[in-house]
């Protein structure tokens, strides 16, 4: 597929803040691969947490931003499929019936979820630099179902010689983030997170990778605090010494693909 | 009143036995849909005839209902239109009265759960008898339904056994299955012989032949229609559907999503009580639609959606929240996620709207559901009405989940949102004062070690490694 040499990049208010390592590592990945990656400043965030919430309105003026500021016609690249899924899919029946229809529909058309974009666009191959490594993938709902690209994290993977990849018991199950949910129903939260991170950690890997960072930040503060009563398998509050370090798939290329 | 939904889910969340239970039954359900299904491409073909077929009789619900009602009444079902349950009930009350009925025994039905109708037969001196195996487990422990096809699903078979032996002393103690079935059966036999009034619920109302569909594996369903001298069927008047050659791809898409089964052990096909010359059948057969609140769902062409359920219990069965709680702890009738977009509809946000807060919006609903209703989409819609910021569609309670502390929260985000230049200042601050933040209050913190704000935001590094900005 030809792609464009010109790609937005819109890094999601989480990695700004709290992984801007991985929203780097994707730029540069991107860059290597001959793109011009435009990070526009005016972006902030998709408006998520508001729309499911149920506070439309200011879903609405937060994504009206974005709107305002992704103008040009290229593709715009996105590392979370949350975020992707909330731009492509919800944007168009957020602003249905508005002045703004238009444009939330021409932008939903250049979203793309980065792992799909790297993997079936650019059909992303390099060689793998580091040494054998077991990492556990863990795939976001958003990128199994309301985007359905999970299969690219794992292709992209499977490209790295010295990777074995494994994924979690369950690992179609939902790891309990779910933005506000999170926050709004903290007991059922914590009992999906528990069952997750004993999961992951019954793999036995020693990186946990995804394409979400709302699950990686879950699952990595769940694994460092130690699992709960609340979760079914896990002993109260014992953080595993071989707990696997927690990384956005971004990251991961681009350490074991970039000679320093 | 019933504890709060955050007591009822800490308290299942603590058992661990029926957490046990509950989850194991899922993953075997779930395992059994799928093996059930092997052909995604017919699955896909076979979902989207189901949303047609019922999306079709919804958008012709009312000439659908009177033709239903015109070929019942020509088949000899005596049609009733009940627009609250109170009115059902007092309608079902009724016939068994004239019938001098002093028990009628019971298929399994959760129009009659939503009624209220065991209760209300109970106070007015009428004995329900529940012939299902779960729901007459359930009738011995005194609960309600965890789950709208598997309605004991949460007890294992020592607490089934040691019910058994506190009800029925003179059998002798057994915990195997097939040792329980058999007293189970011993007992409704003498239920079945004796009784003058059957009670069914209703998988599929077909219009233009006047036939009431119902699928079950116990044969007690087909005892209940045939056995007594009337039978009692309840309906909700979401259930029509047009035409006879609609329903074999719906009972195909409902046993095989429930249960992995490709058909039910008995499919009944009710088209009239006992004809001239005929030796058994009812004499009567009654046909009680059911409003209680259909029709104002229905008037909303978004959560219209809703009405399309055929009750196959798939969504719960692949919900990690249902997976973790059951359904006791919802307090509906309706567990799961229909019953979260169904209750805060039939009983208003004001009472029920916490439910729509009680998914991850993870999808898992909505692409196992075989008449693929956006759930998770009408749960944020129900979200947004609690709050007051959707269309308004006469959702009762509407807005009463609004608070003044969350209507502030949200609009200072929005305010940091929509202003680049107020969200470069807000991360610039929060970057540097990184340290200082009290990130790790609340619930997020209880269960897991807070986030750590990086030292310098995206925007930032973007910048400092000369990612061009436009």
């Amino acid at each position: 597929m030809p792609h464009s040499a010109r790609v937005y990049f819109f890094g999601t208010c989480l990695i700004d803040l709290i992984f801007p390592q991985a929203g780097l590592a994707a730029m540069r990945l991107l860059r290597r691969e001959g793109l011009e990656v435009i990070f526009p400043q005016g972006q902030t965030c998709c408006g998520q947490p508001a729309y499911n919430s149920g506070y439309d309105a200011a879903a609405r003026a937060v994504a009206r931003q974005q709107l305002a500021t992704f103008p040009e016609d290229y593709p715009i690249l996105v590392p979370s499929a949350s975020c992707a899924g909330m731009m492509k899919v919800q944007y168009p029946k957020l602003f249905a019936g508005t002045a703004d229809e238009e444009r939330a529909l021409h932008l939903a058309a250049r979203v793309h979820e980065l792992t799909d974009y790297l993997a079936r666009v650019l059909d992303w191959r390099r060689p793998d630099l580091g040494p054998p490594l077991k990492v556990v993938l863990h795939h976001s709902c958003s990128a199994r179902r309301e985007m359905g690209v999970s299969g690219a994290a794992a292709d992209l993977l499977a490209r790295l010689a010295n990777l074995e990849v494994v994924e979690p018991d369950h690992t179609h199950e939902c790891c309990g983030f779910g933005g506000t949910f999170a926050v709004k129903q903290p007991e059922i939260s914590a009992a999906m997170a528990a069952d997750k991170a004993a999961a992951i950690l019954a793999t036995g890997a020693r990186v946990l990778v995804g394409q979400d960072c709302g699950c990686l930040l879950n699952l990595g503060g769940t694994l460092a605090y130690g699992l709960t009563a609340k979760g079914l398998t896990a002993s109260p509050r014992t953080p595993d010494p071989q707990a696997p370090v927690v990384k956005h798939i971004a990251e991961l290329l681009w350490e074991r693909t970039h000679a320093p | 009143m019933p504890p709060e939904f955050s007591v009822r889910v800490g308290q299942a969340l603590d058992n661990e036995r029926l957490r046990r239970n509950i989850r194991r039954t899922m993953d075997g359900l779930v395992a059994k849909r799928r093996q059930a299904f092997p052909d995604t491409h017919e699955l896909t073909v076979l979902r989207r005839r189901g949303k047609l077929i019922r999306g079709q009789a919804l958008a012709n619900l009312p000439d659908l209902l009177l033709e239903l009602e015109a070929n019942c009444e020509r088949n000899g079902i005596q049609v009733h239109w009940a627009e609250t349950a109170a009115e059902g009930n007092a309608l079902v009350l009724d016939l068994l009265r004239r019938q001098g009925a002093r028990r009628v025994i019971k298929g399994k039905s959760m129009v009659s759960e939503e009624m209220g109708l065991n209760h209300y037969l109970e106070a007015q001196g009428i004995q329900a008898v529940e012939t299902d195996l779960g729901e007459f487990i359930l009738q011995l422990a005194g609960e309600r339904p965890s789950h709208i096809i598997a309605p004991a699903i949460h007890k294992d078979r020592g607490e089934i056994a040691a019910l058994f032996a506190a009800h029925f002393p003179e059998y002798p103690h057994t915990e195997d299955i097939e040792g329980l079935t058999a007293i189970a059966r011993r007992i409704m036999r003498e239920h079945f012989g004796q009784a003058v009034a059957g009670l069914s619920g209703v998988n599929f109302a077909i219009a233009e032949s006047g036939t009431l569909c119902l699928v079950e594996n116990e044969g007690n369903g087909r005892l209940c229609t045939t056995a007594p001298d009337i039978h009692i069927a309840v309906c909700g008047i979401e259930k029509v559907i047009a035409r006879l050659d609609q329903l074999p791809p719906l009972l195909t898409l409902l046993t095989r999503s429930a249960t992995g089964q490709p058909i039910t052990t008995y499919v009944n096909l009710i088209s009239g009580p006992r004809r001239e010359g005929e030796r058994d059948g009812p004499r009567e057969v009654h046909l009680v639609l059911l409003d209680n609140g259909r029709s104002r769902i229905h008037r909303d062409q978004q959560l219209r959606a809703t009405l399309r359920c055929i009750r196959c219990g798939a969504c719960m069965n692949h919900c990690p929240v249902y997976s973790r709680l059951g359904g006791h702890a919802y307090g509906t009738v309706y567990p799961g996620p229909i019953g979260s977009v169904l209750e805060p509809q039939l009983q208003g946000l004001d009472r029920q709207g916490e439910l729509a807060e009680a998914s991850s919006l993870c999808g898992a609903c909505g692409e196992v559901c075989p008449v693929r209703i956006p759930l998770p989409g009408l749960l944020r819609r129900l979200r947004a009405e609690g709050v007051g910021d959707g269309p308004d569609a006469g959702v009762p309670g509407q807005g009463s989940r609004r608070k003044v502390l969350h209507r502030l929260i949200w609009s200072l985000w929005r305010q940091a949102h929509a202003h680049p230049p107020l969200y470069w200042l807000m991360t610039r601050l929060a970057t540097r004062l990184r340290r200082l933040l009290p990130i790790g209050l609340g619930p997020w913190a209880r269960t897991r070690t807070p986030p750590v704000i990086a030292p310098r935001s995206l925007h930032e590094l973007a910048r400092a490694e000369g990612f061009a900005h436009e």
